[in-house]
């Protein structure tokens, strides 16, 4: 941490302020999407950012940097996603908000056939500065269409980064990041996160894209988190603490690339592993960092790796399956006891 | 167009239904502090009981995430709807699905949907069914004036009117989608303009009085079943509420604006006119009402007395035919 002054601050205010504070720095900056700012066109009535954004991640900075650089798009997300990616190829940092995850459906050629492609097909011509923020998890009652954390979908796909801040450190470090990579990054914010608070400097820094951190230093097992899962792996810590498991806990922070090199120096202390992911398990991150470590260091594992997961469903409704759909500590407990053999 | 007395009244009863129905609702997820959006559409009711008037369980309708009118139009029962909304195994969906995604197959109610402009072409693949069928079914699409920007809507639109479907593009203008005024969103006065594009009728209606959209879907209607083809009918309206019922509609729009729309509120001069014209008496409308509350309540009390959808529950339906494996490795872990 190269700042001195820091402060409690939320995940939402902390990206927030990763985003004002680069558009002040780089003048470039575009920043587009839906009711970002909201009751666009209206300034001359006395409207003004009347959402700020959806979740209120963009508040304030319309009235900062104006209409112009801040701009309310229609419900066009095809459009308004290859617009930005359009611009940054001419050379215009551009950042785009799909409101959802899960309505990346309606705008993913323009991520899967231009952002992820142009840089190797045009044989290194074209870079994009862009980035696309957008919002995973479920846990907010808003089923099937609202909840997913299809992050997996998208790491698929060479040529894109992705980001999974756990909290506002890490939200406003990587937010930065991205910010000035000449990559496309995918900025994946978790709904249940906005609130949670933690010290974060004042000023600007940049937390690399790629690299993961330990959140708990442990000798028995390696709990890998990815987004909120990490608070998940923390809470499953204490209670197998208390069972005299100590486990060290590795937040992923990029689901592409994935930081292998941090997850296998963990394993070849603790000799076990499970993973933790709110992602569906099929052809998942969880899967691969599995597959991963099995292939790199077999010698080191006393144990099966396991994963805890979504099932492979869709997001229930009701409170109760939405609950059961989501991995919590006591599944991640009953794992570890099974890793443990008992 | 002439109603049968007996129409009129049925209309009278869809419109008070939705009403009652959605503040029912909202109230009671609040009371119970239930989690998820609720998206009202209050001050929208004219639309859905104009068109689905003329409609039976045969059409098709496909909804979006504001779609509690266009489901009790087109007669999907309100129990299963409340129950559906309070997280009952009894609900439309068993509970998996919640306010955004009722469906009844049964009442032709192909489901709401969250993704907007997602459900559109749905209809026009209703229609496409209907066609191929030889039947004279028709489909309707609602869609509000946010979604028309989408690619999708457009396609649509454009595949229904060179294969001639019987489909109405209902564009539900009610000036906002989310905080984003309709004319920040859309460069011309009137969205009916853009069936010129597809060369298929587009017409403008008063979405706040249900006579007026009742006589227009007829059109629209009659000539879908005879096989002319699809029609875009944009009925301007209002919703009373904030987006997501939650939120503060005054931070976008002036208190004046609301006033004006609400003093033509649909019911009410829906009211006015059958009294005027006599055709309706106090008494029946009342009585309607009346009866429309207890039904309220008593979609309440079933709801209540319903059980919580089982845990297993949540590996059913995923697929209709789930082979070993299927559910993923580790699906034991969940029940
Ligand atoms: C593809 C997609 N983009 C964005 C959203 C978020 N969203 C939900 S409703 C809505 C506004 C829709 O406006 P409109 O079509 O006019 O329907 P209304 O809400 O007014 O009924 C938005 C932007 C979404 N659900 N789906
Ligand atoms: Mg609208």
């Amino acid at each position: 941490m190269t700042s001195k002054t820091t402060r409690m601050l939320s995940y939402r205010d902390a990206i927030n302020e990763a985003l004002q504070q680069e558009m002040e720095r780089n003048p470039d900056i575009t920043l587009m999407g839906e009711d970002i700012a909201g009751a666009a066109g209206r300034a001359d009535q006395g409207f003004v950012d009347a959402w700020g954004g959806p979740f209120r991640t963009t508040q304030g900075l319309i009235q900062q940097f104006g209409e112009e650089r801040v701009r309310d798009t229609p419900i066009s997300e095809a459009a308004f996603i290859g617009t930005a990616i359009g611009a940054a190829a001419a050379g215009v940092r551009t950042v785009a908000e799909l409101m959802y995850f899960d309505f990346i459906g309606v705008c993913f050629d323009q991520l899967l056939n231009n952002a992820a492609k142009m840089h190797y097909m045009y044989g290194g011509n074209v870079t994009l500065p862009f980035t696309l923020l957008t919002r995973i998890g479920a846990g907010v009652g808003s089923a099937a269409q609202h909840s997913e954390t299809l992050y997996s979908l998208m790491a698929h796909i060479p040529g894109l980064k992705g980001v999974v801040p756990s909290d506002a450190y890490t939200a406003k470090g990587l937010l930065t990041a991205a910010l000035r990579s000449n990559d496309p990054v995918i900025f994946f914010e978790h709904k249940l996160l906005y609130h949670e608070q933690c010290e974060v400097p004042e000023e600007s820094y940049e937390l690399p894209i790629g690299d993961a951190r330990t959140m708990r230093e442990g000798t028995d097992i390696t709990l890998v988190g990815i987004s909120k899962m990490t608070s998940v792996c923390l809470e499953a810590a204490e209670l197998l603490a208390a069972e005299g498991i100590n486990a060290e806990v590795v937040d992923l922070l990029s689901v592409f690339p994935i930081d292998y090199d941090h997850i296998i120096a963990s394993i070849q202390k603790t000799h076990r592993m499970v993973v933790v992911d709110e992602d569906t398990p099929t052809c998942s991150v969880a899967a691969d960092i599995a597959a991963t470590v099995g292939e790199e260091a077999f010698d080191s594992l006393d144990a099966p790796i396991m994963r805890v997961q979504a099932p492979h469903t869709p997001v229930p409704y009701a409170r109760d399956l939405e609950l059961a759909y989501i991995p919590d500590a006591q599944r991640v407990v009953k794992t570890v006891r099974e890793v443990f053999g008992s | 167009m002439e109603i049968t007395h007996e129409a009129l009244l049925k209309m009278f009863e869809t419109m008070v239904t939705i009403r009652q129905f959605e503040l029912r609702a909202f109230a009671e997820v609040g009371q119970r502090s239930l989690r998820g959006a609720i998206h009202l559409s209050v001050g929208q009711e004219a639309v859905p009981t104009g068109i689905c008037a003329h409609l039976t369980d045969d059409d098709y309708l496909a909804s979006t995430h504001r779609g509690h009118g266009h489901c009790i139009a087109k007669g999907v029962d309100v129990q299963g709807m409340m129950a559906e909304i309070l997280q009952k195994s009894t609900g439309t969906n068993k509970g998996k699905g919640g306010s955004m995604h009722i469906a009844d197959i049964s009442k032709g109610m192909l489901g709401a949907n969250g993704v907007v402009g997602s459900s559109v072409p749905l209809a026009v693949g209703a229609a496409l069914a209907a066609k191929r069928r030889s039947t004279d079914q028709v489909a309707i699409a609602f869609f509000g004036d946010g979604a028309v920007n989408q690619g999708v809507v457009h396609e649509s639109m454009n595949l229904a009117a060179i294969w001639k479907l019987p489909v109405i593009f209902a564009c539900e203008n009610n000036h906002y989608a989310e905080s984003t005024p309709v004319e920040y969103a859309t460069p011309i006065a009137n969205i009916a303009e853009r069936a010129k594009g597809y060369n298929m009728p587009g017409v403008v209606v008063d979405g706040m009085d249900a006579f007026a959209v009742y006589d227009a879907a007829g059109t629209a209607i009659g000539r879908a079943r005879a096989g002319l083809g699809p029609t875009l009918l944009e009925c301007k309206t209002y919703r009373y509420y904030g987006h997501a019922a939650f939120d503060n509609p005054k931070s976008y729009r002036s208190t004046e604006e609301e006033d004006e729309w609400k003093a033509r509120d649909a019911i009410m001069k829906f009211r006015e006119r059958v009294l005027e014209e006599g055709t309706l008496s106090q008494a029946e409308m009342d009585e309607t009402e009346a009866k429309v509350t207890e039904q309220m309540d008593e979609a309440v009390r079933f709801s209540d007395e319903s059980p919580a959808p089982g845990l297993s529950e949540l590996l059913t339906d995923v697929y209709v035919d789930a082979p070993k494996g299927s559910l993923g490795r580790s699906s034991h872990l969940f029940t």
